[in-house]
């Protein structure tokens, strides 16, 4: 399987502490925004998790072919 | 090291307890005894607060364990788990059944129905005319109205939930029997709605949860009908109660509502200096427990004790907000733990941002001759803190 792809906008996060909590080998806050520690993983449901559970939907995780697997609309 | 006892009383106003500040300043992290299973540690530093809520060192669980008599500052151990006393992966579980309904989003979309309510609200107001009570008059019904609206509750009897709801979020307020009573009775007014749901799928959250626990096996019974009651109270209790703290707070600071009557776009900021500045909720009820040693502030937590954190002390950090006590809507940012922080960070956040908007925003521009009409006495012994009355005039 390849990799995923993780995005989190700096400029919608509202620095919850949701993700950094949920996935924090994923995620850690830098000041109030959450950031990616590698914005390229190997798939993991933590990091749906985390962008299901974003209260503002502000991560994005893709597919290796660019397709959406979190958040579903 | 001194044991103080806790919780620190309440002031009369909506201000801090001296005694938070001063431990934030001398002893940030200290030892406290609790009315209910013994001591426990006291963090009141910003960083220490974020850390304590969103590091997943610490933990809710404990608080359940039928062994352990945990310190708390309410009288009865939860039997029955509800969100708040779960942790990642359990809480994760939970949580995502119903985070979609309430993204930033989807509240969005509620912003009408919650205007079409306040001017219904507001309305009636005008008719009756001079004095009201704004908390009967306004706060109170727009909350209750719009979260049983999402759950789908209609026709909920209005006084008697607010009656079991009042005595469930007390701390001292009522006796311990009493506080019993209302919950079993909020528990199985839930569970009744829950065979309704059952009987009659709607579009409104409870179907959701329903669906959740029938068809998927995500929740169990019991969760099902505790999220429902947790979604209920928390949903219309604190939001309600800061409508009412926030209105008082701009009627009984002219220069305040002076500078947003002037610049209405000031609003939504002067509504996030509000939930910082304001000492909403009495005491938390339960602490978080550390799974392996800690440090905060150069004191060591050992593995299994248990830490109080309040995220409205936090805010009041003066490494974090410059003047903490000073009531300024122009704070270039403020990251405040009005809504907590971490897993546990309020659902509702987005859907409260709005109702408060929609209704102060609609409120002042109404009635350009608002005033108090009385003492406001704000409520003690409470998770959760508002004004009894807020008699005003226009
Ligand atoms: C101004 C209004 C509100 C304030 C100040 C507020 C504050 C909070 C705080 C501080 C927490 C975290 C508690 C903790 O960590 O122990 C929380 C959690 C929660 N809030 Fe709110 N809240 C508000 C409105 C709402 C609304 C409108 C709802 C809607 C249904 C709601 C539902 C919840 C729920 C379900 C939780 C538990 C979340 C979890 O454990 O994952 N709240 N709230
Ligand atoms: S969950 Fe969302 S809002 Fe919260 S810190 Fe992560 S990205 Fe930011």
């Amino acid at each position: 399987m390849g990799k995923w792809s993780l995005e989190v906008d700096g400029g919608t996060c509202i620095g919850s502490g949701m993700c950094t909590a949920i996935a924090p080998e994923h995620f850690r806050l830098e000041g109030d925004t959450s950031v990616p520690i590698d914005p390229s993983v190997d798939p993991d449901d933590l990091v749906v998790d985390a962008a299901e559970s974003c209260p503002v939907e502000a991560i994005l995780v893709r597919a290796a072919d660019g397709s959406v697997v979190a958040p579903q609309p | 090291m001194e044991i103080r006892s806790y919780p620190f009383p309440d002031p009369d106003d909506l201000g801090v307890n001296e005694t938070y500040l001063r431990l934030q300043r001398e002893e940030p992290v200290s030892r406290v005894r609790l009315p209910y299973g013994g001591e426990a540690w006291i963090a009141t530093r910003y960083a220490d607060v974020k850390t304590v809520m969103g590091d997943p060192r610490f933990v809710r669980a404990p608080v359940m364990d039928p062994d352990r008599d945990p310190p708390r500052t309410m009288p009865e151990v939860p039997g029955i788990s509800t969100i708040l006393s779960m942790d990642p992966p359990e809480h994760t579980r939970l949580r995502r059944i119903l985070a979609k309904a309430f993204t930033a989003r989807r509240t969005a979309q509620l912003r009408d129905r919650a205007q079409e309510i306040v001017n219904d609200l507001l309305d009636r107001m005008e008719d009756q005319g001079p004095p009201a009570d704004l908390m009967d008059a306004l706060a109170m019904p727009v909350a209750i109205t719009l979260i049983s609206e999402m759950l789908g509750v209609p026709n909920l009897d209005r006084a008697q939930f607010r009656a079991w709801s009042d005595a469930a979020v007390a701390i001292t307020a009522f006796t311990v029997p009493e506080i019993e009573a209302a919950a079993a009775s909020l528990r199985a007014y839930i569970r009744d709605l829950v065979e309704e749901k059952r009987k009659h799928p709607a579009d409104d959250m409870l179907t959701v949860l329903v669906t959740a626990h029938d068809d998927e096996d995500r929740l169990s019974e019991e969760e099902l009908v505790s999220f429902g009651v947790t979604l209920l109270i928390a949903g219309h209790e604190t939001t309600g109660s800061e409508i009412g703290n926030f209105v008082y707070t701009l009627l009984a600071r002219p220069d305040k509502l002076a500078e947003v009557r002037a610049d209405p776009s000031l609003l939504p900021t002067a509504i996030e200096e509000l939930l910082r500045h304001t000492k909403l909720s009495g005491a938390p009820a339960f602490p978080r427990f550390a799974t392996v040693d800690v440090e905060l502030s150069g004191v060591r937590i050992a593995a299994g004790e248990a830490v109080f954190v309040d995220g409205l002390v936090a805010n009041r950090d003066p490494e974090v907000f410059e003047n903490p006590d000073e009531l300024n809507f122009h704070r270039p940012s403020i990251p405040h733990f009005a809504f907590g922080h971490g897993v546990h960070h309020c659902i509702g956040a987005p859907l409260a941002r709005m109702e408060l908007q929609v209704a102060i925003a609609t409120l002042l521009k109404r009635f350009p001759n608002l005033r108090l009409a009385g003492d406001v006495a704000i409520k003690k012994g409470r998770l959760v803190r508002g004004p009894q009355t807020l008699p005003v005039r226009w």
